[in-house]
């Protein structure tokens, strides 16, 4: 039964553990029908590679700076299809703790050629990783977010989103450029990152760095408080429930 | 004085030129003057009145012993623990009795009886070097040797396993560097298995830390840049072994990791009056740093500078906006010819 190759992209940010994979991966050749179509230092250098030349599995090393590996293969889970992820580590109790327990492939460096081929050969009909496994191996939240948009996944990075806001089935992050789609809820953005978004109202999320006061209107009958962000005129109501978050910002020094 | 572990622990007199020891001297004996005043007076007014009274024998008497004690500790040194001790007491005594003849003629003080005074100083004088020999036997070299050995420096897991990684990297295509490479690592481990309750010299550890530093460097390439200002360095100031390579290894793992662009460690060695001084500097980010791990190192050597040096010895850190500073200070000790 003759196959395609098996496309592999490797993302490590030390240039020697990059080579010294792609030396075992030479090894492996002559076992397995392997092409190595790229490599990356960084997380969005791997997404720009992907959007690029798309892979079949992709070798991955878990602590990188920026981006670490765990919230990369978050983000690759929204290509279509999704390459298979085989993560690598020298030692990272926190994470491969996590993965033992949702059974989830990991190689340990130095890697063994004979261990690499197993898990390549595996990789082919490998499932996606579980949402819930990336999650418990991840020791903080997200640094970026990603959205699908036409074949490519866009990262937003955190710093810049203004608030969010539920619409319907879709959640929109907005920036001071343009707005996205996520696929993502709410609720478990109000709770990955509860230092930095506070709720006020039922559908929207802001950051608390952007809002630069509270206003209420000096309308008749029923009045409202709306937050007011930074650099610019945008007005997001509070609601009635989540008036108690005036205080509680305004205490911390919005 | 290379080391703590010179001699089986048997009573001795402290060090009088130890800045722990004086303070403690002077700690000990004001607490005793106050519960002394305490329990003369019969009511709190009597007491504010009382204190100045008692201090008026207490502090220059005590100014007195701590000279007299700097100017003698060689002599004391010398002799054997009850002699030291007696004399010690004998000299407490002289001043006391100087001090009273001297009270009166010279600075129109009336001071207490001076049986009462003699009485109070023998005591107090007593009190203090039982102290310091209690003191002694908690820190004998039997158990401050065991705490050293419970501090010994422990490099992570994860710096092994990326060396190693690197290393391997290496051996195909420039077996030198890779022989280079774990010759460093040798050196290192050498010293990291090492027994290091001795005090090294600080040309020791430097080289120690260059040897870290290069295999770092062969990890992360250009991302690590290190400025090194070591020309007023002294070479051989006794450093206590492994006081430095963990700052360095912190300043990498939090500093220089955690960025995609290129970072800079800056290390400060010198000396000043008699003290030397070591800085170090690392950018940090603290949204982007990894947490954990680096209150152990610090909390590490803050010990074995203490077991080394008491008081004389101290270990700041200072978080700044972009950047992140260490800085130790002890005692320039050489070794002894």
């Amino acid at each position: 039964m003759k196959s395609a190759p098996l496309r592999v992209i490797i993302v490590d940010d030390e240039a020697p553990a990059r080579r010294r994979m792609r030396d075992l991966l030479a090894d492996c050749a002559a076992a397995l029908d392997i092409a190595v179509v790229g490599e990356a230092a960084t997380g969005r250098a791997a997404l720009d590679l992907l959007a690029l030349e798309p892979a079949d599995v992709v070798l991955l090393d878990i602590r990188m700076p920026e981006m670490d590996g765990i919230e990369l293969a978050q983000h690759l889970r929204r290509l279509e299809p999704a390459p298979a992820i085989v993560f690598t580590t020298a030692y990272d109790e926190y994470a491969v703790r996590a993965f033992d327990v949702h059974a989830v492939d990991y190689l340990l460096k130095p890697i063994r050629g004979a261990r690499l081929q197993e898990a390549l050969a595996r990789a082919r009909n490998a499932r996606a990783i579980p949402q819930g496994a990336l999650d418990a191996a991840r020791g903080r939240p997200r640094a970026f977010l990603s959205a699908q948009e036409r074949g490519k996944v866009s990262l937003i990075a955190i710093d810049d989103i203004v608030y969010f806001r539920a619409e319907l089935k879709y959640v929109t992050a907005h920036t001071a450029e343009r707005d996205y789609l996520l696929e993502e809820s709410l609720a478990r953005l109000e709770q990955e990152y509860a230092e930095r978004y506070v709720r006020v109202h039922r559908s929207c999320l802001v950051a608390r760095a952007a809002i630069r006061a509270f206003e209420r209107d000096a309308g008749e009958g029923e009045s409202r408080w709306w937050v007011v962000l930074k650099g610019s005129d945008e007005r997001i109501p509070v609601s009635r429930r989540q008036q108690h978050i005036i205080r509680e910002v305004g205490r911390d020094g919005a | 004085m290379a080391s703590i572990n010179q001699n089986a622990y048997s009573s001795a007199l402290p060090n009088f030129r130890n800045l722990g020891i004086v303070l403690r001297i002077l700690v000990i004996t004001n607490l005793f003057a106050i519960a002394a005043a305490l329990v003369k007076v019969a009511s709190w007014r009597e007491f504010w009145a009382e204190v100045p009274e008692t201090a008026a024998l207490v502090q220059p008497l005590l100014i007195l012993t701590v000279l007299a004690l700097f100017a003698l500790n060689g002599i004391l040194k010398g002799l054997p623990y009850t002699l030291g001790m007696l004399t010690v007491i004998a000299l407490e005594l002289v001043l006391t009795a100087a001090l009273h003849a001297a009270a009166w003629p010279l600075f129109g003080l009336e001071l207490a009886p001076l049986p009462r005074s003699v009485a109070l100083v023998f005591m107090a004088t007593v009190a203090v070097l039982f102290y310091f020999d209690l003191r002694g036997r908690a820190l004998s070299p039997a158990l401050s040797e065991a705490r050293l050995q419970a501090l010994q420096a422990r490099i992570r897991p994860h710096f092994l396993y990326n060396s190693i990684n690197a290393v391997l990297s290496l051996m195909r295509e420039e077996p030198r560097r890779a022989e280079t490479a774990l010759e460093d690592l040798a050196g290192l481990f050498r010293v990291l298995m090492a027994d290091n309750r001795e005090l090294t010299t600080l040309a020791h550890e430097v080289e120690l830390c260059r040897q870290y530093l290069n295999i770092e460097q062969l990890r992360l390439g250009d991302r690590l840049q290190v400025a090194w200002h070591i020309d007023k360095m002294p070479h051989d100031a006794l450093v206590p072994p492994l006081v430095l390579q963990p700052l360095l290894e912190n300043a990498v793992y939090h500093g220089i990791e955690p960025r995609v662009e290129p970072g800079a460690i800056t290390v400060d060695i010198y000396t000043r009056r008699g003290e030397l001084h070591i800085r170090l500097r690392n950018p940090y980010q603290l949204s982007g740093s990894h947490h954990g791990g680096n209150k152990m190192a610090l909390a590490n050597i803050r010990e074995r500078l203490a077991l080394h040096f008491d008081a004389e010895a101290s270990l700041d850190t200072r978080v700044r906006e972009q950047s992140y500073e260490v800085h130790i200070a002890m005692p320039y000790v050489r070794e002894r010819a």
